[in-house]
């Protein structure tokens, strides 16, 4: 069975700049000009990176990342 | 003491911020609203609400139709006809509403990412250890004074661009901003004008001779193509000097206050020093230093409270941080919580413009003193005060040294 594969986003209408998500796991996410998250490329997570990934998660004030299981992994 | 106001004796019905009991140890009032309210009401500055939940102050912060930030310090006077209107404020961004707001903070935010912050390190750490170094060989000082309340004032006076020989006045000023909030308005009014003579003087010392500072940046910037007015980069300029100066000052204040009465927490930053990003965010959360204030824009019910215009409302980040059902175990210092969403530099589109400021002098000053005094503890634990109003911190910390670094 196929590992199975993570994705975050970061909600831009939710995103208020905290930078705690960069802070805890900056190869997953990118700061703009303004300090606003977003995340790297289509937002996959590295397999050893899934526990960044809900660390990221768990620390954002505003509730502004998610992370799903990406669709395509589901076989 | 406050000899201006009388002491509270019911915080649900007649609440003050100023008063002794608060000043002291606010949690267990908020604990005890929390049960009974949890939205408290004073008549005490002409009427004031103070929610005391998560859920509840997140919803005041993220509301920018029923509630104006054209104050955010609560005090006997409201703005009047001759401050700057909403959406502008006395000190914008902090004092604007959406959507001017969205604009300033636009124009402020690239000063302010990790980046240009982290070029300011360098000059936190040599200050830190210059402070540190000055206390050498005394077997205890205080804290508050020595050391905690230099680091940000020197910092926003670098940032800024004003002489470092200046430190020392501002924080008078901000006294007078943060906590003399009960004097009586012609007094304050006429102390704050002393404090606009200054920023004055500075704006044009830096046209005539421009740097690379905040200053010369905001006399710089253009929103819409337009140099900003005078008065705005004036507002900005205090709002930035008081913003950043005694509420990182507290902060830095109560994480030592906290570091010396818990030697496991100073053991275990000593040990793995990974954790103080971490830990750095679990002190912020436990003793988030600001209360952030809003005016009632019109009439309406909030949750069975009929708020009406122009009342006050406290915006207790640091009783957000404290409640039970958004943090488990809240009370407790947890220098390694995992999950930790804290509101301590507030929640929505006013987060504090200068968090990434904030961390870093937490986090510079906090290992400068451990590399130097990993261990210490309170002189007197009696003699620790703690200053009234909406920024919480110690202001007299005695600490007596028991060990020293390398």
């Amino acid at each position: 069975m196929a590992h199975a594969t993570f994705r975050v986003h970061v909600d831009p209408d939710k995103c208020q700049g905290h930078n705690r998500c960069y802070s805890v796991s900056p190869d997953l996410f990118d700061l703009d000009d303004l300090g606003m998250s977003s995340e790297v490329g289509a937002g996959l997570v590295p397999a050893g990176q899934l526990s960044l990934a809900r660390l990221a998660v768990a620390n954002c004030p505003e509730h502004a990342i998610s992370l799903t299981e990406a669709p395509e992994a589901q076989q | 003491m406050n000899d201006r106001h009388p002491p509270v004796q019911d915080f649900a019905t007649d609440f003050d911020h100023t008063d002794a009991a608060w000043v002291a140890d606010p949690y267990p009032i908020w604990d005890d609203l929390r049960q009974r309210c949890p939205v408290a009401h004073s008549d005490r500055y002409g009427g004031a609400w103070l929610p005391v939940t998560h859920d509840l102050v997140a919803e005041v912060a993220y509301d920018h139709e029923h509630f104006t930030s054209r104050s955010v310090v609560v005090s006997e006077r409201r703005p009047g006809p001759d401050d700057l209107p909403a959406p502008i404020g006395v000190s914008p961004p902090i004092s604007s509403d959406p959507p001017f707001h969205g604009l300033v903070r636009r124009m402020l935010l690239p000063a302010f990412t990790p980046k240009p912050i982290a070029a300011l390190e360098p000059f936190t750490r040599e200050l830190c250890r210059e402070l540190l170094a000055a206390t050498d060989g005394r077997a205890g000082f205080d804290a508050a004074v020595e050391y905690a309340q230099h680091i940000p004032v020197r910092v926003i006076v670098r940032f800024l661009g004003f002489p470092q020989e200046d430190a020392d006045q501002f924080r008078g000023i901000i006294k007078l901003v943060l906590e003399e909030v009960d004097l009586p308005p012609d007094e304050r009014e006429e102390r704050f004008a002393a404090v606009d003579e200054y920023m004055d003087a500075q704006i044009e010392d830096h046209r005539a001779r421009p740097r690379d500072d905040l200053t010369s940046f905001l006399l710089e910037a253009e929103i819409g193509g337009q140099k900003l007015p005078v008065e705005h980069v004036r507002g900005t300029m205090v709002l930035l000097m008081i913003a950043g100066i005694d509420t990182t000052w507290s902060a830095i204040g109560a994480s030592l206050w906290h570091l010396a009465q818990h030697p496991e927490d100073r053991r275990r930053l000593a040990a793995e020093p990974v954790l103080m990003d971490t830990a750095v965010e679990e002190l912020l959360r436990a003793y988030a230093p600001v209360t952030m204030a809003r005016l009632v824009a019109k009439d309406f019910d909030f949750h069975g409270h009929p708020f009406k215009e122009g009342d006050w409302l406290l915006l207790p980040f640091p009783a957000a941080n404290r409640d039970p059902a958004a943090f488990e175990n809240p009370d407790l210092v947890r220098l390694d919580r995992a999950t930790n969403r804290h509101a301590a530099f507030g929640l929505g589109r006013h987060r504090c413009l200068g968090s990434n400021l904030a961390r870093m002098e937490l986090r510079v000053a906090l290992e400068e003193w451990l590399a130097r005094y990993p261990d210490f503890e309170l002189s007197d634990p009696a003699a620790v005060t703690w200053s009234a109003g909406q920024v919480r911190g110690p202001r007299r910390l005695p600490v007596t040294i028991l060990g020293r670094g390398g």
